[in-house]
């Protein structure tokens, strides 16, 4: 049977999308649990589906989990009534929750996932677009993001969603650098001399056959970790909600579906977020440093294949874990808390960084 | 298919540009930037150029923009009543429609900047090391020169924000 | 005069911030296996401490007499006017006709009711009390005030064997003066 290939592809995003909304949903979930959690309570633990939720033993305890949450939740956002106040600008109030959610949604596409290693060794990526620029293509995407924050911020027309937009775009800017500047060395290290130049994000992990990149350059870990959060606008770098002091900053006079997609979107992100920093510092789908599944010798096949997909989907919801038990332990930076230590600490450091390495893999190079 | 997408872009990125000079709200008019900037990288991705136009995205509308929209909110800029045209403006603006003219009139007529297509570098694509390379061997003048230009902004801006005094120590 | 309280210094493991980070965040971990403190409301109660001031009910004595003879004390006492007491007589073939009312209608408002106390604390029949109930709700307001008949079902009865309207018939029977 023959497919038109366009038609595949389209088939193959909209997988990846229900998947994404599916982990989204199931996120916030967790971050209900785990807060919950963590401050001694309990959860969720009360919604149950008719049959799945009368199972004896089964039911209860997954109902207990709340894994029957995140559908009520969802059709709560879907039908709520949703007020657009009388002194907004309507264009840019509609136009902002897409914006906040298109980019995130679409870098997903560069993101892969997995590894599909056929019969005769040849190592097929599992990605919906392999392309060579995959990195900055992602940065420059989500980069898009704060659009939807600002402009939401903005067309509001009052004074904590104001507020909330302009601390995003100054945190943004800020951060955006020290972010950059943190990756450079891994792209150093895997585009050394000798190497064939790449900026492909299959190609990083997969250089990581030996030590993960986290492992010998752990400042760069730790400085992009670090943006990551502030990128993300997660606690203790939520200058653009800080409910404390904002209300709850730029979505302040969203509801219904409208708050929903920008809620989706804060998920998304660090969705895209996790799989980043395990594809970059990670190892990706390497089960252990210097142990990948070829050494394992289970790298062939489906069955290869979805080690591989369980594995990297296992590190992302390990970095989910991170962002969510950070926040739940960390109070909010003050703003100018904030600039300082993007401006002052992270980028000079993140520069310092780049030197030094830069030296170290021209001393590698050169000398062995 | 190519040439459809190139048209499409190239409208969009026109219009848009209409749009940024027409518009009388700020905000609008920063909008339309960043779509003229979005299509100028679409039609950088038709050329094979996907380096630059992933820089273009990231550099221009994820980083220039929003510290342009910034400002904007910072300075709470109004609506601009209409104003008087001032004589700078006048002024401006027929330089800028020469400018415009001669352009246009050199790009219709004139072969001469039709380079020979053996003259052209090898379209690099998403590759960056020729473009590394080049960068700084071929072109490294201009981008010194371009640097030091920015620099110059850059200090500019520091003396205007610090308020010096006269004698250059600050207030 | 003005105290200045000098901040500890940071030490420098402090001020490198991470360490201090990795010592939360190891709180916070540990706390993630407790035992939650909280309870599941419906199914599960709180103990309710002595003294409890609940909502304000009306009790009658261990005979199923009612207590409140509808002095409207309460009424006058209560803070934001929420007793409304309608008084009536009671009936004259009645045992208890001697303390001649009863109240008719008795309602509380527990829209305006501030939970004060006030109502038991004037009473001098000891007929209304603040007891352990706590939860009030309902769908309309006309549900938030209780009458009479909710009254009495949520107070119950005052075990309390003084008796004192007996005693004073009895006296008056034999001739004696109170008491
Ligand atoms: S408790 Fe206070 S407010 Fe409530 S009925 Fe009694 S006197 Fe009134
Ligand atoms: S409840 Fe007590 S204070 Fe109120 S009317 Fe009855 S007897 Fe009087």
């Amino acid at each position: 049977m023959e497919f038109n290939p366009i038609i595949v592809k389209f088939v193959y995003a909209a997988i990846v999308v229900v998947v994404i909304m599916t982990l989204c949903a199931y996120a916030v979930l967790a971050e209900r649990k785990i807060s919950s959690w963590i401050q001694g309570r309990v959860g969720p633990n009360r919604t149950a589906l008719p049959i799945i939720g009368g199972i004896p033993l089964l039911g209860p305890f997954l109902t207990r989990l709340g894994i029957f949450q995140p559908l009520p939740d969802g059709l709560k956002f879907l039908f709520k009534e949703d007020v657009v106040p009388g002194h907004v600008n309507k264009v840019y109030f509609i136009m902002a929750p897409i914006l906040s959610l298109v980019p995130a949604l679409t870098t997903v596409a560069v993101v892969p996932f997995g590894q599909f290693v056929t019969k005769t060794g040849e190592v097929i990526p599992l990605v919906l677009a392999n392309v060579n620029v995959g990195l900055l293509f992602l940065f420059a995407v989500s980069s898009l993001g704060v659009y939807g924050v600002v402009l939401a911020g903005w067309s509001s027309n009052s004074k904590y969603p104001f507020l909330g937009g302009i601390r995003a775009s100054a945190q943004m800017i800020s951060y955006e650098l020290a972010m950059g500047v943190s990756v450079l060395p891994v792209l150093l290290w895997v585009n050394a001399p000798g190497k064939e130049g790449t900026m492909n994000l299959f190609d990083i992990a997969q250089a990581q056959n030996g030590f993960w990149f986290a492992m010998w350059m752990p400042l760069s870990a730790i400085i992009f970790l670090v943006c990551l959060f502030a990128e993300t606008n997660r606690l203790p770098f939520d200058m653009a909600e800080s409910e404390t002091e904002l209300v709850s900053g730029f979505h302040t006079e969203y509801s219904s579906f409208k708050f929903g997609l920008f809620f989706v979107g804060e998920y998304a992100h660090m969705i895209i977020g996790s799989c980043v920093f395990t594809l970059l510092f990670l190892g990706g789908w390497n089960p252990l440093p210097f142990v990948t599944l070829e050494t394992l010798g289970m790298d062939k096949g489906i069955l290869g294949a979805a080690l591989s997909v369980g594995i990297f989907l296992g590190k992302m919801c390990a970095m989910m874990f991170l962002f969510m038990w950070v926040r739940w332990t960390l109070p909010r930076f003050r703003y100018d808390q904030v600039m300082r230590l993007g401006w002052s600490i992270l980028l000079p450091l993140s520069i310092a960084n780049l030197i030094a390495y830069a030296l170290i893999i021209f001393y590698l190079d050169t000398a062995l | 298919m190519t040439d459809v997408f190139f048209y499409i872009f190239s409208t969009v990125a026109l219009a848009a540009g209409i749009g940024v000079v027409l518009s009388r709200n700020t905000v609008n008019g920063a909008m339309f930037l960043i779509g003229t900037f979005l299509s100028m990288a679409a039609i950088f991705v038709l050329l094979e150029a996907y380096f630059l136009a992933v820089i273009q995205v990231l550099v221009y509308a994820g980083a220039v923009m929003v510290l342009f929209l910034f400002i904007i909110m910072l300075l709470d800029v109004r609506e601009s009543a209409a104003k008087k045209t001032s004589v700078y403006t006048w002024v401006a603006s027929v330089i800028g429609l020469a400018i415009l003219i001669v352009g246009t009139a050199s790009i219709v007529s004139a072969d001469s900047i039709k380079t020979k297509a053996a003259a052209l570098p090898e379209p690099s694509g998403a590759s960056l090391k020729p473009f590394g390379y080049e960068l700084f061997t071929t072109y490294l003048l201009p981008m010194q020169v371009t640097g030091f230009l920015l620099l110059i902004a850059m200090i500019g801006v520091i003396a205007l924000s610090k308020k010096l005094n006269t004698d250059g120590s600050a207030k | 005069m003005s105290i200045v309280i000098k901040r500890k210094p940071l030490t420098l493991m402090e001020k490198l911030y991470l360490p201090e980070i990795a010592r939360g965040l190891s709180t916070t971990f540990r706390k993630l296996w407790e035992k939650p403190v909280t309870l599941e409301y419906p199914e599960q109660r709180p103990t309710i401490p002595e003294g409890y001031r609940g909502v304000p009910t009306l009790v009658k004595d261990p005979e199923g007499r009612e207590k409140c003879v509808s002095c409207q004390l309460c009424e006058f006492v209560c803070p934001p006017k929420a007793i409304r007491i309608t008084p009536g007589s009671i009936p004259e073939d009645s045992d208890y006709a001697h303390v001649e009312k009863a109240p008719q209608e008795f309602d509380i408002d527990m829209l305006r009711c501030i939970y004060c106390g006030m109502c038991q604390e004037v009473c001098p029949e000891e007929a209304i009390w603040l007891q352990n109930q706590f939860s009030m709700s309902g769908y309309t307001r006309g549900e938030m005030v209780n009458n009479k008949e909710k009254l009495y079902e949520l107070g119950g009865t005052l075990p309390d064997e003084h008796f004192k309207w007996r005693k004073k018939k009895e006296s008056a029977e034999k001739g004696g003066g109170h008491h």
